[in-house]
């Protein structure tokens, strides 16, 4: 059909061009407008399953570099998704500036209807919003930083054997989630200064090297008896800092790698954090949006009837299973609307401070100002609770069942909630490991803790193994000291 | 605000350097599954693609993480129907992850499969395989007159002229020597002019001659000269010499049966996609024989059928008839594989064994010899005996007892950058 005749009529069928998502984006922004969705610019991207999955493994970043680990990934989606176990995302998106968003080439015009609102208008206000992001990310020079990365990496194999990058790059991997700073605020990103300063520093790597030299062939003093001072002065819990910073036998390359590790490792924190809020908010959106653009006529029936067929199998929630982040997100911010427009008496007990209130300046503070665990320990409505008919269960290590502790419904809405949102702190599922003493001055052994909580012990083969890559890259004795609640030393490793 | 739309369909394959990377990294696990492969897969099958299974244990990357049995667990579940405070339900002996954001990779599966390509599976398989150091060593070693192209020289017999470059050189002459002529051209019209007009009749006349002459002259600027002829010219080169020919030997008699014949084929097989992989200009002779011998194609040589009794020394004899037609020793590198289950009567294994010392080894770089049996005796062949007196480090042997044998024995006769043995026993 001519496209100028159908920009005045309706999209539908199931066929579709490059013109059709340009107008499915026009339609949503203009009315993206009227809710002051606040977006970067869109970049839409077709590509085909292949490069779907290809994103899959590098999370969505279109740049990344070379390792056997996503190709290992890439085998394991692709057989998932060719034995049908597993169907592809229909859209991957990265906060970039531009936004940009993966569409399959195999989805049909509706599909592209519902993801390109969910996509370029949810996620893409979302990540641009939120204050998570903000913080954590630099949506203008990730794409710099990345090719930066790959390209420094590829140099490094050429440079110093790819065996060697691939074995620090292990190591490195490891490591990947004890490389945050939870509450240091990360220095920006910028492409030309890394470089500058990586020259720097190489330039300083070099004249310590060549000092140490010098002074080993100088009488020392002799070595002072008095106890060497505790360093770290405190606990440092950003293991792969402190490698970079300190492990004495890596070489100025290596202590580049650990770097840009972690630096992508920091560039997902946000997004571990904000998994339900972020999708519940992207899928709110799309289908507001759909909406919209069918009063308009913008989109016929047909294309919405299978819109909504996908959006009711995306907000699924199987029974006694995993909490599906976007039913729950849907549900919440669903939740948060209704509250502001029509309150109850028990939301006016349990959430005051939105009943009644403006919902869509409540929706716009609350997408900045939150992430997954104090949206739902603020937001989470008893109504919701008993939807979901939500119970808390609990059990110890030696029982052989969980006890129900409470159920919705009951006098427990709050201890359900509370237990709800504790389940969604990055420190429910990832082991609290900081570095307390190096031996600079002596034997250069390195002393870790691993703090554990309600007996949450560390899984020992796992441990063995990483600590055998920390070793490895630290070149010195390591040890990891396991305490329990009471500060107790339970096990070493 | 504006918007773009990208088609970022035809940049495919950023995948492909980190499979093989995956692939270099799993190279030991795959081995192990290819040579199991080897044995059970049908002749025709190796040339297709292989399904393989990795052990998700051999691509670990660990990380700290928490034991999901361990400590006290609390949990939100959705969609309760049927309990109420206090209630107790069984747990599950796995444990359970935690819930909400998946802990680790949330794939349970202990393995995952996935499809190696003809050309990844022919490459693990023939990793290890080379042709020996010894022979490549001589390949490089011998010295062939080669002639190769020397650009364009002024002389040379007719059946080299470079036609192009004569035309071009003929173009460039005539340009020249009409250029002159019309400078004389124009001088001798005005001289006669200048005689017309002092009116002396024999000025005139002579001046009408030197005009004549010279029109004469440029008419008489050839097309082609011969000093326009440019021939292509050829320089000699002395060059290692590369052209190899590998034999293909097989006993296909009435004492080789099917269990016998289908180990020398898998043999061969094997033999023909590692020399066909690795060098692509190394010709090939199938000759199977009886007690008479038969060069075949190679179509025939896998799948044809043929009985009698058995006579060595004709294959061997067939052999060295081809390398006298077809394949000069001065010319070739020439290599032999024979497979034979090791019966032979009356003279034939010691005539044969005298012959390949006498008449095949010495025109052949290399020559092997791969026993096939059932593994039912232990008593050595006649032929494997009287190949064992060859002593030549020209001559490898080995034997192939079983499926799961062949390639083994295919590996140990082309053993990488190892020196070769002599005869094995």
């Amino acid at each position: 059909m001519n496209r100028a005749m159908r920009e005045s009529s309706t999209l539908n069928g199931s066929e579709w061009t490059m013109d059709d998502l340009l107008a499915i984006e026009q339609f949503s922004a203009r009315h993206a407008e009227r809710y002051e969705l606040d977006t970067f610019p869109n970049q839409m991207e077709v590509i085909t399953s292949e490069q779907m999955l290809d994103s899959y493994v590098s999370s969505g970043l279109p740049v990344n570099y070379g390792h056997w680990s996503f190709g290992k990934r890439f085998l394991i989606e692709s057989g998932k998704y060719q034995s049908g176990a597993n169907a592809l995302a229909y859209e991957i998106v990265l906060n970039t500036n531009p936004c940009i968003a993966f569409l399959m080439e195999g989805n049909s015009l509706a599909m592209q209807a519902l993801v390109i609102p969910h996509a370029c208008f949810g996620h893409n206000s979302f990540s641009k919003g939120n204050y998570l992001f903000q913080q954590w990310t630099q949506p203008d020079a990730v794409l710099d930083y990345m090719l930066f990365a790959r390209n420094y990496v590829a140099d490094c194999e050429e440079r110093y054997g790819a065996e060697r990058v691939e074995q620090t790059l292990d190591a490195l991997h490891a490591l990947r989630d004890q490389g945050l700073d939870k509450y240091k605020r990360p220095r920006k990103l910028d492409t030309r200064k890394e470089r500058i300063e990586q020259a720097r520093r190489l330039v300083i790597a070099r004249e310590t090297m060549r000092q140490a030299e010098y002074y080993s062939v100088v009488p020392h003093a002799e070595k002072s008896t008095a106890a060497e001072p505790v360093f770290p002065a405190s606990p440092e819990e950003n293991l792969l800092y402190f490698i970079e910073k300190h492990a004495p036998k890596l070489e100025p390359w290596q202590r580049e790698l650990a770097r840009i590790v972690r630096k992508i490792a920091q560039y997902f924190y946000p997004q571990r954090q904000t998994q339900v809020m972020n999708e519940g908010w992207a899928t709110f959106w799309h289908h507001r949006l759909l909406n919209d653009m069918y009063d308009a006529r913008q989109i016929d029936q047909g294309i919405l009837l299978e819109c909504l067929h996908s959006h009711t199998n995306v907000i699924r929630q199987p029974e006694y299973a995993r909490l599906n982040p976007y039913a729950l997100g849907f549900a919440a911010w669903n939740e948060i609307k209704r509250v502001c427009e029509a309150p109850t008496t028990e939301d006016r007990e349990y959430l005051p401070e939105i009943a009644g209130q403006d919902w869509l300046k409540t929706f716009h503070d609350v997408m900045q100002n939150y992430r997954d665990e104090s949206f739902l320990l603020q937001f989470l409505t008893p109504k919701l609770a008993r939807d979901f008919r939500l119970m808390a269960i609990h059990t110890r290590e030696s029982l052989d069942h969980w006890t129900v502790n409470d159920t919705a419904g009951g006098e427990g809405f709050k201890a359900i909630r509370s237990q709800l949102a504790a389940s969604y702190r990055l420190e429910s599922y990832i082991p609290e490991i900081s570095v307390v003493r190096y031996g600079r001055d002596s034997d250069r052994k390195l002393v870790l803790q691993h703090q554990s909580y309600n007996g949450r012990t560390l899984h020992a083969e796992e441990t063995e193994q990483t600590l055998k890559h920390l070793r490895w890259l630290w070149g010195f004795d390591v040890t990891l000291e396991a305490l329990d609640q009471s500060g107790r030393t339970i096990k070493t490793y | 605000m504006t918007s773009v739309i990208v088609d970022r369909r035809p940049d495919k394959g950023k995948s492909t350097a980190n499979r093989q990377r995956v692939l270099k990294r799993l190279s030991g696990a795959l081995k192990a599954q290819v040579d199991q492969l080897i044995a059970r897969r049908k002749l025709n099958e190796h040339d297709k693609s292989t399904e393989v299974t990795i052990e998700r244990k051999d691509v670990k990357e660990p990380s700290f993480s928490i034991d999901p049995a361990s400590g006290d667990c609390a949990r939100v579940v959705p969609g309760n129907q049927h309990y109420r405070v206090g209630d107790k339900i069984p747990r599950d002996p796995a444990g359970g992850r935690g819930q909400g954001q998946g802990a680790g990779e949330g794939d349970d599966e202990d393995a995952f499969r996935f499809a190696l390509s003809r050309e990844e599976y022919l490459s693990l398989l023939f990793d290890e395989l080379e042709l020996p150091a010894l022979v490549k060593k001589e390949l490089l070693e011998i010295d062939e007159n080669r002639f190769r192209r020397g650009g364009v020289v002024r002389y040379g017999n007719p059946g080299t002229v470079c036609v192009a470059r004569t035309f071009k050189a003929s173009i460039g002459r005539r340009v020249a020597a009409e250029a002159q002529f019309e400078e004389a051209l124009e001088a001798a019209e005005a001289a006669l002019e200048l005689a017309r007009q002092s009116a002396e009749p024999t000025r005139v006349q002579a001046a009408q001659l030197e005009l004549q002459e010279v029109r004469q002259r440029g008419a008489d600027i050839p097309f082609l000269d011969p000093v326009d002829l440019r021939h292509r010219s050829l320089i000699e080169v002395q060059s290692p010499r590369t052209a190899a020919v590998m034999f293909c030997l097989m006993d296909v008699s009435s004492s080789m049966d099917e269990v016998r014949k289908d180990l020398a084929k898998r043999f061969f097989t094997l033999l023909y996609l590692f020399l066909s992989r690795k060098y692509a200009k190394v010709e090939l002779v199938f000759i199977r024989h009886t007690d008479q011998a038969q060069e075949v194609d190679e179509d025939t040589f896998f799948n044809g059928t043929q009985a009698g009794s058995t006579k060595v020394l004709s294959a061997l004899a067939k052999m060295h008839e081809i390398i006298g037609l077809r394949y000069p020793a001065s010319q070739y590198n020439i290599f032999g594989a024979q497979a034979s289950d090791g019966d032979s009567f009356g003279a034939d294994s010691t005539e044969s064994s005298a012959y390949l010392i006498a008449q095949l080894l010495p025109e052949s770089r290399y020559f092997v010899y791969a026993e096939v049996g059932d593994g039912s005796s232990n008593a050595p062949t006649r032929l494997w005996t009287a190949y064992q007196g060859i002593q030549s480090q020209q001559f490898n042997m080995a034997s192939v007892r079983g499926r799961n044998e062949v390639y083994p024995a295919l590996a140990r006769l082309f053993q990488k950058e190892q020196p070769v043995a002599y005869a094995m026993g």
